[in-house]
């Protein structure tokens, strides 16, 4: 066993109808790498707030070396050695990485010899940095660093990270995983929030389960299966998507020498790609972010335009078609960023419902929107997809980015389309919801609709496509069925991405 | 044609210095992440109060404390109604400047006629005596030079002191600044009654030294101008000199022409400082605004 450093005792935070912990207790040992599990709204961000001083408990102690711990802001966290990497970074793009750095700390030093300590720092965890760079300009890991040695500067005792991975290619996950080794023998203690389960089986030495507020279980991942883990955290026996082995139809969309330049600065060029999809199939589109996967979905959904004899649906030219008329010919499209793409944030679910099912369900009458039938819609898709929230008259905003994807995937598959395009369908939600977003999909298939599922989880494009295919700098090699592939296989077909390797974990 | 370049060239400086003082407090509110357009409001306000407390204590430099008082005050319940109960800052801040007008309107009811009030000049030994130089740029009120210190040190401010990167983190992204325990609304607030301390200052610099006497409507957009000379300056303080004095100096020209009698109608005359101005935006565009921009903020989490 290893000391104590944190203990919590029965932690308590409502919240106006909802309960987000409840009667919370466990204990993190000094250098032990934790993990924190639990659904989409379990709690976990409640907690870990609570911990880190913005969230005042209602009950419950937490005791920091066996002496009571009680940060009123997290000001008086951080100077109790509590360090955090938040999901959504807290960053400001406008600043370089020495003032980002020095607005975390408490007593920064002045900028000569802040930018020698974050160079040491730096080159002793492996995590390189400029500090004279505008952080609006680097990389998601890069800007990941930024927030990880702004609390390494502070010698932390605990670092709480939530979700550090979801944005990081599978290199700069080995990367982060040998820093927290590190950091942990060298005995900094790390909370660890997670949806990635075999992330924490390799990563992790305890772990803590949450569900509905609540401790569940606790377990050591290295010899608990990622499976195991994650009936616990649903309560109920994990549903494994199947595949009903259908018949692929005729072909639906069919993409012939697809080339498009680079719609901004820092997009890729689609370079002649070629496809066809049929009905009943799902073909799989892998490949690290930023090689085109969201200029493809751009050009298929319609709001990118693109050349005339270049995209056929049915074999029918729609290229010039808006993406409504590419709706009502049954093309629907979900894509990655959820706040701000598929979805705006400050509308209410019923308004976001409507924006793209409005043809295809008929949500509007005579030039006037019919609420009433729109908010049926939202309702419906809440309903099947499990989106936890108190109703439709919510805003997306509001959502947890977990519920608000389930929420923006269903919109789509609930419209039934004859052809979807989906991009990271999964991304940010933890495993049981991702379990039944992709039971729909192939659901979906199994109806005999054509999907385009573009993914950088390759477990995921694995479980579900028929056709794999590998999209690299705008380009797409000609797909592979899935049958008889294996990741290490995969990871060769995305020649010369050698990033694409599964980070060995 | 027998303008005096000197004359025109010092003239200048005290042309553009109510705008640049207005312009100055508006960046640090812009920066901090606030838009409030009620300048020209909380400008005429300090005119009035600038021009009736200068004349009670007959002392001008009183006047312009009170002013600035007067400009802070005002510029308070433009805090209070966005900072605390979450108004829209656009409505909230073209109301304040039609409740200024109004304001100074009721104020000024019995204070007219012309100031008699000196603001000294400075005088310095042997620099304001130098040939051109010394007429051009040593020979001004100390408001003058209140108000380039000010640029410089709101410069400073920004990008040295810790308190200025605290400012310019809660103007680019009030969540983070927040998540990272900072005081959002303290840090706005602060900055908005230094915006209205600026424009208070300003007016009053108006109606005690420029004109110098309190006319109804005084300031005539000066603060409107000063808004726009913020975003043409990209939120750096030393360019802001330069969009005040470019308006300043048209304004010093367009007059001496008009003295002059040049032959093109007065109306373009008057018109051409406002269409340099926006000329010149409109051209360089420049430079990126605040992140958190006129979004309010509200700390829950």
């Amino acid at each position: 066993m290893r000391e104590k450093l944190l203990e919590l005792k029965g932690l308590t935070k409502a919240y106006p109808g909802v309960v987000a912990n409840s009667d919370v207790t466990f204990t993190i040992g000094k250098g032990e790498i934790h993990a924190l599990l639990g659904e989409n709204g379990a709690g976990k961000s409640t907690l870990v707030k609570t911990i880190y001083g913005l969230v005042k408990p209602d009950t419950g102690t937490m005791l920091l070396d066996g002496a009571e711990f009680r940060p009123a802001e997290p000001k008086a966290a951080r100077a109790s050695g509590i360090g955090m990497v938040f999901q959504h970074f807290s960053l400001f793009d406008a600043l370089n990485v020495a003032e980002n750095i020095a607005l975390g700390m408490e007593n920064p030093p002045p900028f000569s010899d802040l930018s020698s300590r974050i160079k040491s720092v730096s080159e002793t965890y492996g995590l390189p940095l400029d500090p004279a760079r505008i952080v609006g300009d680097l990389s998601a890991g890069e800007r990941q660093r930024v927030e990880i040695i702004r609390c390494l500067l502070q010698d932390p005792r605990l670092l709480i990270m939530d979700e550090p991975t979801s944005v990081l290619t599978p290199q700069e996950v080995a990367t982060l995983f040998d820093t927290l080794r590190l950091l942990s023998s060298k005995g900094t203690a790390i909370l660890y929030i997670s949806h990635k389960l075999e992330e924490i089986r390799t990563l992790c030495e305890h772990a803590t389960i949450l569900r509905l507020g609540k401790v569940v279980g606790t377990c050591d991942p290295r010899e608990t299966s990622a499976r195991d883990m994650a009936e616990m955290m649903v309560g109920s026996k994990l549903h494994t998507p199947t595949n009903a082995g259908k018949k692929a139809g005729e072909v639906l969309l069919e993409l012939k020498g697809l080339s498009a330049p680079a719609p901004h600065r820092f997009g890729t060029a689609l370079k002649s790609i070629s496809l066809s999809v049929r009905s009943g199939e799902i073909v799989g589109i892998g490949g690290v972010a930023g090689n085109g996967q969201d200029e493809l979905v751009a050009a298929l959904s319609g709001e990118m335009g693109t050349g005339a004899q270049m995209i056929f649906l049915d074999g029918r030219d729609i290229g010039a078609a808006s993406p409504n008329e590419r709706r009502a010919l049954g093309l629907c499209a979900a894509p990655e960023e959820r706040n701000g793409h598929a979805a705006a944030p400050d509308m209410t679910l019923t308004e976001n419902a409507l924006l793209t099912a409005r043809t295809r369900k008929q949500l509007t009458k005579n030039g006037f929107v019919d609420w009433e039938k729109a908010r049926e819609f939202a309702r419906d898709v809440i309903a099947a997809f499990d989106v936890r929230t108190p109703g439709p008259e919510n805003a997306a905003r509001s959502l947890s980015g977990g519920n608000l994807q389930k929420f923006v995937i269903g919109r789509e598959i609930m419209q039934k389309p004859r052809v979807l395009v989906v991009n990271q369908p999964t991304w940010g939600v933890d495993a049981s919801a991702a379990a039944s977003i992709r039971q729909a999909l192939l659901d979906l298939a199994a109806e005999g609709a054509a999907v385009v599922c573009i993914s950088q989880d390759l477990d995921e494009l694995m479980e579900i496509s028929d056709r794999f295919a590998a999209l690299n700098g705008g380009e797409l090699a000609a797909p592979r069925p899935t049958e008889g592939l294996t990741v290490e296989t995969i990871g060769l077909m995305l020649g010369g991405a050698h990033d694409m390797e599964p980070a060995h974990v | 044609m027998d303008i005096n370049p000197i004359l025109l060239l010092a003239a200048l400086m005290v042309a553009s210095t109510p705008i640049l003082l207005a312009a100055i407090g508006e960046l640090v509110v812009e920066r901090a992440g606030v838009l409030n357009l009620g300048v020209e409001g909380m400008m005429i306000t300090g005119a009035v109060c600038g021009y009736i407390v200068g004349h009670g204590t007959e002392n001008p430099y009183f006047g312009f404390v009170g002013a600035a008082f007067a400009g802070a005050a005002l510029s308070f319940v433009f805090a209070a109604l966005t900072q605390f109960l979450l108004t829209n800052q656009v409505a909230t801040g073209l109301g304040l400047t039609m409740f200024g007008l109004g304001l100074a309107s009721l104020i000024g009811q019995g204070a007219t006629g012309s100031s008699d009030l000196i603001v000294g000049k400075l005088n310095l030994p042997i620099i304001s005596d130098i040939p051109v130089i010394g007429r051009i740029l040593f020979q001004h009120d100390p408001i003058v030079y209140v108000s380039l210190l000010l640029v410089a040190g709101t410069w400073w401010f920004l990008s040295k002191s810790r308190a200025g990167l605290i400012l310019r983190a809660v103007g680019e992204n009030h969540d983070a600044a927040h998540a990272l325990g900072y005081n959002v609304r303290l840090m706005r607030v602060l900055a908005i009654l230094f915006g209205g301390a600026c424009a208070g200052l300003a007016g009053s610099y108006i109606s005690l030294v420029r004109v110098p006497q309190w006319i109804d409507g005084i300031t005539s957009g000066a603060g409107w101008i000063a808004l726009a000379i913020v975003v043409f300056a990209s939120w750096n303080p030393w360019r802001l000199i330069a969009g005040a004095y470019l308006f300043g100096g048209v304004t010093v020209l367009q007059l001496n022409l008009q003295a002059e009698g040049l032959k093109i109608p007065t109306e373009y005359l008057s018109m051409a400082p406002y269409l340099a101005t926006i000329l010149v935006l409109v051209v360089i565009r420049a430079g990126r605004a605040p992140g958190s921009l006129g979004k309010s903020f509200h700390p829950s989490s």
